[in-house]
């Protein structure tokens, strides 16, 4: 329904760096203040170096690159939970991280006052979890299981709760990292054609996941990142390709 | 929110404390889930709120009262112990459980942005939660033995308890964000806790505090704890006494013309310092954590 063109994440000469911190005490800080700032208390570390990059409204893109080389922090930096060190970074609508399925459930907490809870922190309104709170639980599968504590969950029904509230929060982008890997093999499916409904309903899909031949089939374009930086923007099968290719290569 | 859909914004610019007020079903919630959490598997639950202050009552009231004999020269002196104890436990429970509360919700803050002011302002609105069954206790007690307040005593009440939250916040605040950094900050907080009780007319008398300091005394009213805590005593301990017991000093000079605004001054400047300390370091939070 939103039609391609206008821009949905806009990312200029983005920069992000780390500051790996040796200490957490107030004494050793002090000390190092007074004896005249010596050596290093910290070591920086540039995770992002000059990323641009723009995605339509509407687009499904798939963050590829091997471990370290970014994908995270710049989904982080997007959905606001990291602040960029250089450059900007802006959105258009409402953005929902799936940046780790299942942040911000409560073990001690039932499945009910979790989806409550979760998608209050995803952005819903009370109505709006009032009116979708049966479609979420049935789409879960978790059935009779909602009131009881998370804690008994498997794995698998934890995710799919998780990954139920978050599809049901309606945003205009969707960031989803290293998520759909996981659960059994229906219920993956399951998510792999919910997504595929959501990009055809015109939402915006930012992807990050090690499933090659997963995102070729849910994305069209693909963006290659190595050591913080774009090496490659294009037709995902490329991508794909290109990323095999130099894994191989190494 | 219409106007989000419209333009691009950038993600994670949030207006601070005005952004929780825009976020109150999820302020309720998380409120909701510390209550929850906190009383999971124990049978007293929430009782257990007025069993704490009511040992730490009979503790002051037996060593202080009885045994070095406060109660003789301060009538009805359990109401004047037990109205600064629950006053005081408001503030100190806010304050150190708003300086842990970011740390403790770390998995929240590194993955999802969040107004982070969320955490604080919850905890504080736990320690309400708490407060208010002893604040109950606290006014059946006086009503036993015949407490009439004027309708500006009641009024004081309120605006003690608002002054006392924003105070928590405020410092909460303040400490919650460099505890992100220096976990030194719960020290140093403890601390604070463990002065606060003392470095007000809690336990004794101000006038002891006056002839003690003398000219210097202006000092000890400078903190707004002290001040929080003269005002209940006069809201609820005053209308207590009987007319042959009326206490000529019960509080001092000055209290509801100078040191009542000098207070309320104090707590809004702790909480400006602590909202722009606190956004500043927010930045960082979710790759400090
Ligand atoms: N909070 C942090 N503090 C310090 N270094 C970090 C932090 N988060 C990520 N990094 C570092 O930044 C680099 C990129 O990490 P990340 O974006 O998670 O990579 P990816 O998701 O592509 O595997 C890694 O080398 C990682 O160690
Ligand atoms: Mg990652």
């Amino acid at each position: 329904m939103t039609a391609h063109g206008h821009v949905a994440i806009s990312c200029i000469d983005l920069r992000k760096q780390f500051v790996l911190r040796h200490t957490r005490s107030l004494k050793e800080a002090l000390v190092w203040l007074v004896k005249g700032r010596k050596g290093d208390l910290s070591k920086k570390f540039l995770a992002l170096k000059d990323v641009s990059l723009e995605v339509k409204q509407g687009e499904t893109v798939a963050l590829m690159g091997l471990n370290g080389s970014g994908k995270s922090t710049l989904l982080k930096l997007i959905s606001g939970v990291l602040q960029p060190d250089g450059g900007t970074v802006r959105t258009r609508g409402r953005v929902a991280g799936l940046i780790e399925v299942g942040a911000g459930f409560h073990h001690d907490l039932s499945g009910r006052d979790n989806v409550y809870l979760n998608g209050a922190i995803l952005g819903m309104s009370e109505k709006q979890i009032d009116e979708k709170f049966d479609s979420i639980v049935e789409f879960s599968e978790i059935g009779e299981f909602i009131d009881t504590e998370v804690k008994f969950y498997s794995s698998g029904m934890y995710l799919r709760l998780a990954f139920s509230i978050a599809v049901h929060t309606d945003p205009e982008v969707f960031l989803i990292d290293e998520i759909l890997a996981v659960g059994d093999e229906p219920f993956q499916r399951k998510c792999i054609a919910k997504i595929k409904e959501l990009s055809g309903m015109g939402k915006t899909l930012f992807v990050v996941s090690h499933d090659l031949d997963l995102v070729a089939t849910v994305c069209e374009r693909g963006v290659l990142l190595e050591h913080g930086e774009i090496v490659m923007d294009g037709d995902v099968h490329e991508v794909v390709g290109e990323l095999r290719r130099r894994s191989t290569v190494q | 929110m219409a106007s989000q859909v419209d333009q691009l914004v950038k993600p994670g610019s949030g207006r601070g404390l005005l952004d929780v007020y825009g976020d109150r079903f999820l302020l309720k919630l998380l409120v909701r889930k510390e209550i929850k959490v906190r009383y999971r598997g124990s049978v007293l639950g929430l009782m257990w709120s007025y069993v704490k202050p009511l040992v730490q009552f009979l503790i002051y009231f037996v060593a202080l009262g009885i045994f070095l004999n406060l109660q003789r020269g301060t009538p009805n002196y359990a109401i004047y112990l037990f109205s600064g104890i629950v006053l005081v436990n408001f503030f100190t429970e806010s304050l150190s459980n708003a300086t842990r509360s970011i740390v403790d919700n770390r998995d929240l803050i590194r993955k999802i942005y969040l107004p982070r002011e969320l955490f604080p302002v919850a905890t504080v609105w736990v320690s309400a939660v708490h407060f208010l069954p002893q604040l109950l206790v606290l006014v059946g007690a006086c009503l036993i033995v015949g407490w009439t307040p004027s309708v500006l005593q009641l009024a004081a009440v309120v605006l003690i308890f608002l002054m006392v939250a924003v105070l928590g916040t405020g410092l909460g605040l303040l400490f919650g964000a460099v505890n992100v950094y220096f976990r030194d900050s719960e020290n140093i907080v403890e601390m604070i806790v463990m002065v606060v009780t003392w470095a007000s007319p809690v336990l004794y008398l101000w006038t002891m505090v006056q002839e003690a300091m003398g000219q210097w005394f202006w000092i000890y009213q400078l903190n707004p704890m002290t001040v929080a805590v003269e005002v209940f005593h006069w809201a609820f301990w005053e209308p207590t006494l009987k007319a042959d017991q009326l206490v000529a000093d019960a509080t001092p000079p000055g209290l509801l013309t100078l040191w009542l605004p000098v207070a309320t001054l104090i707590t809004l400047a702790v909480l400006f310092v602590g909202q722009l300390t606190f956004r500043r370091l927010a930045v960082h939070f979710a790759q400090e954590l």
